[in-house]
């Protein structure tokens, strides 16, 4: 009985904790600016509008594929959210730091509590890409139940890395700058600018290596079934039932692999950092 | 984990603990690289923060924790705050434990001082439902009924410290680790604190202090060790160990020049002492010679009638501004010139060399020297001051 209690009370903590956090995350970051919460939905308003006209307008990637830009706004969203949950995550132990120093509290709360910011962010983001599909008269289907599911795929995924980096960062500062480079590779490596397809017509090999990484897959995927008659799934590249696990297992692995290092270290968060 | 016994609330079991200490820039990359080929341990310093340390805190129990700086006690508390893992041993509790390394943990300045209640008060554990109800109590109790819906950073540094400690005694755990933070602040605000310790003495909690107050940990601790060193010197009544802590501080260095009236760590020792006194001024001429380099030292000068009740002395804040600087073998000279307003009897005067925090007393000389009050003078008062009295 008593475990049971101590179980109950040691979420109750969590839970309490993470909202406070979240709400003064959400509070400090729109402070003194006239316009507040909507610039949650005007930066990618605007991002889009300019993506649009280079890549859409201007260099013409994608032309073949119908709806391309609500593919493409789409990806660019995931990718926001996957660099925008790895990022703030990186930061967030160490970030905490005054408060870790001085009183005993669950650290896994800081790194959620970074990851649901930017979760609140991906919904207004999808208002965002909801007005462009509007516009853009995309036929509705009953894939798009499914689009979500990818988006929590790359939730996991995005939170897997930020366990593994914050718990670095604590100990080595320079991670910082190398993951900036590793997620500039990864952007181009994950195809959100252009289609796969692109990179399929040059060598089907180089889009079935690509589409290892498992936030390329999930943005391929994500695509295909909010386009299903345009846009091929993952495993339209990949083509092999076994690899196409890969990505997922590499999630697995990070996760697994992630929380792990991060129970073992946080104990010892507060005198390293 | 084995059991505690029912009357234990905290078990410190053979606590080591190490920090490794690097020497320059460990955390970068560039650094593990370079030294992946060296030998390991080549330019890692360990601190042996805690060497074993034992002890039990009963149920009910004020216990103090009282050290030195860097004796380990800091260390030690947030041991069993569990904000440290020992390296060594270990410590068990039964009951919840909140801990105050420092008050108004997760403040931030960008916010009001109601979201910083309820961020403080979410980090002590509470619900933002059980923090609506005692609200209204922290604001009071604060004194800010006026400033609430101010940004923290507008606040002055004693509206802060009144407004954490308002959210902080409303934490209700079975046991309590308070650092000294608590004791800060003005006079008002001090006695506020006092008067919570007193409280959760009479509620009989268990509470874990950590004081550099002699006087507040005589008057509140049950029990309390002392530690030097990483380790536990003394152990006992509070009383008793409140003593051994101060004596620490007073111990003769050179003990065979230990005399009734004068104690001290000897690192400055007074030369000569001399009071001249005529009818109308007394000048008192002070002479001190450092044994080693020193740099925090200032003296107070007391005097006492014969029947030792203390009359007067130079003010410590006038002090304060006075302090020397001296080379191994130099010798200060101290000049005191006051009017005579003494009665006619004698005076003794006490001299007192001591590090300005308080903390080193280097030579203590009970009535080094004295002097004589005017003959003319009443005997009746012991000093008069000079009154100005108008006749209409």
């Amino acid at each position: 009985m008593t475990t049971f209690s101590q179980v109950k009370q040691r979420y109750r903590y969590s839970a309490i904790l993470l909202r406070e956090l979240v709400r003064t995350d959400f509070k400090v970051r729109y402070q003194g600016s006239v316009l507040g919460y909507l610039w949650s939905l005007l930066r990618p308003l605007f991002m889009f509008v300019i993506l649009y006209f280079i890549f859409v307008y201007f260099l013409h990637i994608g032309k073949g594929i119908p709806h391309w830009p609500a593919a493409l706004l789409l990806g660019m969203v995931m990718w926001n959210f996957f660099t925008e949950i790895t990022n703030q995550g990186l930061k967030a132990v160490v970030g905490k730091g005054g408060v870790i120093r001085k009183i005993n509290f669950p650290k896994y709360i800081i790194i959620m509590s970074a990851s649901i910011s930017a979760l609140i962010n991906l919904a207004f983001n999808l208002v965002v890409v909801a007005i462009f599909i509007a516009i853009n008269h995309v036929t509705p289907t009953w894939w798009w139940l499914l689009v979500p599911v990818f988006m929590v795929e790359m939730y996991v995924f995005a939170i897997a890395c930020a366990f593994v980096l914050s718990t670095l960062y604590v100990k080595f500062r320079d991670i910082n700058f190398i993951w900036e480079i590793v997620l500039q590779g990864a952007f181009y490596a994950s195809a959100v600018l252009f289609p796969m397809a692109r990179v399929a017509t040059e060598s089907a090999l180089a889009a079935k290596i690509l589409l290892m990484n498992p936030a390329a897959q999930a943005i391929q995927d994500a695509r295909h079934f909010l386009l299903p008659a345009t846009m091929p799934s993952a495993n339209g590249y990949i083509h092999h039932q076994v690899l196409a696990v890969i990505p997922f297992a590499v999630i697995l692995v990070v996760l697994l692999f992630g929380a792990s290092y991060f129970r073992r270290r946080s104990p010892y968060f507060a005198e390293d950092i | 984990m084995g059991k505690l016994p029912d009357n234990v609330a905290i078990r410190v079991e053979n606590v080591h603990k190490d920090f490794h200490l690097p020497h320059n820039n460990e955390d970068s990359i560039k650094h593990k690289i370079i030294t992946a080929f060296e030998k390991k341990d080549k330019d890692i310093d360990t601190l042996h923060a805690l060497r074993g340390i034992s002890f039990d805190i009963k149920k009910g129990e004020f216990f103090g924790i009282l050290g030195r700086n860097g004796s380990g006690k800091s260390t030690l508390l947030k041991i069993i705050s569990q904000i440290y893992q020992p390296t060594k041993g270990r410590v068990q509790h039964r009951g919840s434990l909140v801990a105050f390394i420092e008050l108004g943990v997760g403040f931030n300045p960008q916010l009001t001082g109601r979201e910083n209640v309820y961020l403080n008060a979410a980090l002590l554990g509470f619900s933002r439902k059980e923090i609506d109800e005692f609200y209204d109590e922290v604001v009071t109790f604060a004194e800010l009924e006026a400033h609430m819906e101010q940004k923290l950073k507008n606040y002055s540094s004693g509206m802060k410290v009144r407004l954490a400690f308002a959210v902080a005694i409303q934490a209700h755990a079975d046991i309590l680790v308070l650092d000294e933070v608590l004791a800060v602040g003005d006079a008002d605000f001090q006695r506020k604190c006092y008067n919570y310790f007193k409280e959760l003495k009479e509620e009989q909690k268990t509470i874990v202090f950590v004081s550099h107050s002699m006087g507040l940990v005589k008057e509140y601790c049950d029990q309390a060790i002392l530690i030097e060193d990483g380790k536990i010197t003394h152990q006992g009544s509070a009383e008793d160990v409140a003593d051994a802590y101060t004596s620490l501080f007073n111990k003769a260095k050179d003990s065979t020049k230990q005399e009734d009236n004068r104690w001290g760590s000897g690192e400055v020792r007074f030369t000569t002492v001399s009071a001249n006194a005529n009818e109308k001024q007394v000048t008192v001429s002070v002479k001190l010679k450092a044994n080693q380099d020193i740099g925090d030292v200032i003296v107070g000068l007391d005097i006492r009638d014969d029947k030792n009740t203390l009359i007067t002395g130079v003010v410590r804040e006038v002090q304060k501004q006075h302090v020397f600087t001296l080379q191994k073998g130099e010798i200060g000279t101290l000049e005191y010139t006051f009017d005579n307003l003494f009665a006619d009897k004698k005076y003794h005067i006490t001299l007192n060399a001591k590090s300005i925090d308080g903390n080193y007393i280097y030579d203590h000389w009970k009535n080094a020297t004295g002097f004589a009050g005017p003959k003319n003078s009443s005997e009746y008062f012991p000093a008069l001051f000079p009154v100005k009295v108008n006749e209409h």
